[in-house]
């Protein structure tokens, strides 16, 4: 008998209240874009825990590795300059 | 490249700092197959779960608890799907999950072994059942690994409802005609003893969980647990009126907390070995669900090829 399937793997974000960004919820199976949604809807928002949700198939996102963190973020290590805090801001001069 | 060594304190050095593991993080070999086999076992329970209150959904006295309780185990459904996503990210395939449970390699909770015989034991299970888990599941939110502590953040805040139903059913029930009372109190004496093994095995008699305490895939010991879960029901047995089937049941001023009579163990590991009352349908149904939906899944997969190839 051949392999039973269990669809594909689809990583779920869902946008909880208007005018914030989509987050992260977990994962499902299914077996394309569609289905991938209506199940979504039913695993992760039961209670009205959003109001728009995105399915991605997880194979097609690209994450960075635990093991680079240190070289892959260290641009941004030694630019203090990028911070407001950076700047002297003489006494007595306002809104800036 | 790192050594083994080193890997392992920045590892145990992140957990005591309260830094969730995550997927792609470096883990030892034993923790990764140690929280596989607790989340599939765990998600695994959620599924089997369902089936001795499903029993009940077509025979729920109004339509009020009818609605409560699809939707209560449609929550267990949900619990099983996260749980099962969680596991997968420690890279393991969800066929493999499943086939580990049908072919009996996998556990899970001894307490879906017993049968529901009247309504009241669709109340019982919810208060004593979902209630034990409830204890189980608020200490393993705090665990080390991600994507499982964030599952059972999730679930946590679903079991309240799952509890508070539960326990509205006996409340109706003890208040209810004399009839009615001592259906409460049958399921009461039925599923008191198995609620409290659902915990797991004392801490005397359950192998050294030193190194799981420290890498906080276990927060806390089954006896304390279930010192907890008893502290917290016993005085809501007492409001309504039926009494605990366990005579030695006392509360300890000293201490704060009720002292429980010998369990009976034996009982425990016959029905996890495959002994109790409903191990084989159990079994046996989850396996017809898994080859009857066969079809389906093939039928939906041709299906998304076909789309495929229209839209191409
Ligand atoms: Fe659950
Ligand atoms: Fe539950």
């Amino acid at each position: 008998m051949e392999k039973d399937t269990q669809g594909t793997l689809w990583e779920v974000f869902v946008q909880a209240n208007p005018g914030i960004p989509h987050k992260h919820v977990g994962s499902l199976h299914a077996s394309d874009e569609e289905m991938a949604l209506q199940n979504a809807r039913d695993v992760y928002t039961r209670r009205k825990e959003g109001i728009s949700i995105w399915v991605v198939e997880a194979k097609n996102i690209k994450a960075s590795s635990p093991e680079d963190i240190g070289s892959f973020f260290e641009p941004a290590n030694d630019k203090v300059y990028r911070h407001p805090t950076f700047y002297k801001v003489p006494d007595g001069v306002k809104h800036l | 490249m790192k050594d083994e060594k080193t890997l392992l304190e920045e590892f145990q050095s992140k957990i005591d700092k309260g830094i969730k593991i995550e997927p792609k993080d470096w883990m030892p070999e034993k923790y990764r197959k140690q929280l596989i086999r607790m989340m599939s076992q765990h998600a695994h329970s959620e599924i089997v779960g369902m089936l001795p209150e499903g029993n009940w959904i077509t025979r729920a006295p109004s339509l009020r608890r009818k609605a409560i309780l699809l939707a209560k185990v449609q929550d267990e459904a949900g619990h099983g799907m996260y749980l099962y996503s969680a596991t997968e990210t420690l890279g393991i395939d969800r066929s493999e999950l499943l086939e580990q449970l049908h072919t009996g390699k996998a556990k899970y909770s001894s307490i879906f072994n017993y049968p529901t015989l009247t309504w009241a034991d669709i109340g019982a299970i919810g208060w004593l059942v979902d209630g034990a888990a409830i204890m189980n599941q608020t200490a393993l939110a705090k665990g080390s690994y991600g994507p499982y502590s964030r599952a059972m953040v999730r679930i946590c805040k679903e079991e309240s409802f799952h509890n508070r139903q539960g326990y509205e059913i006996m409340c109706s029930l003890a208040f209810g005609s004399e009839e009615q009372k001592q259906m409460a109190q049958d399921a009461l004496n039925r599923w008191w003893w198995p609620a409290i093994m659902m915990l797991g095995p004392s801490d005397d008699s359950s192998p050294n969980s030193d190194e799981l305490m420290r890498w906080k895939v276990k927060m806390e010991s089954n006896d304390a647990i279930r010192e907890r879960f008893i502290d917290r029901t016993v005085p809501q047995a007492d409001y309504i009126g039926l009494t605990i089937p366990d005579p030695d049941l006392m509360f300890n001023k000293e201490t704060g907390h009720y002292k429980h009579g010998p369990i009976n163990w034996e009982e425990f590991f016959n029905v996890i070995k495959g002994n109790g009352p409903c191990n084989k349908i159990r079994l046996k149904a989850r396996v017809d669900a898994d080859r009857n939906g066969r079809w389906v899944r093939e039928a939906t997969e041709a299906y998304a090829a076909k789309k495929r190839i229209v839209n191409s």
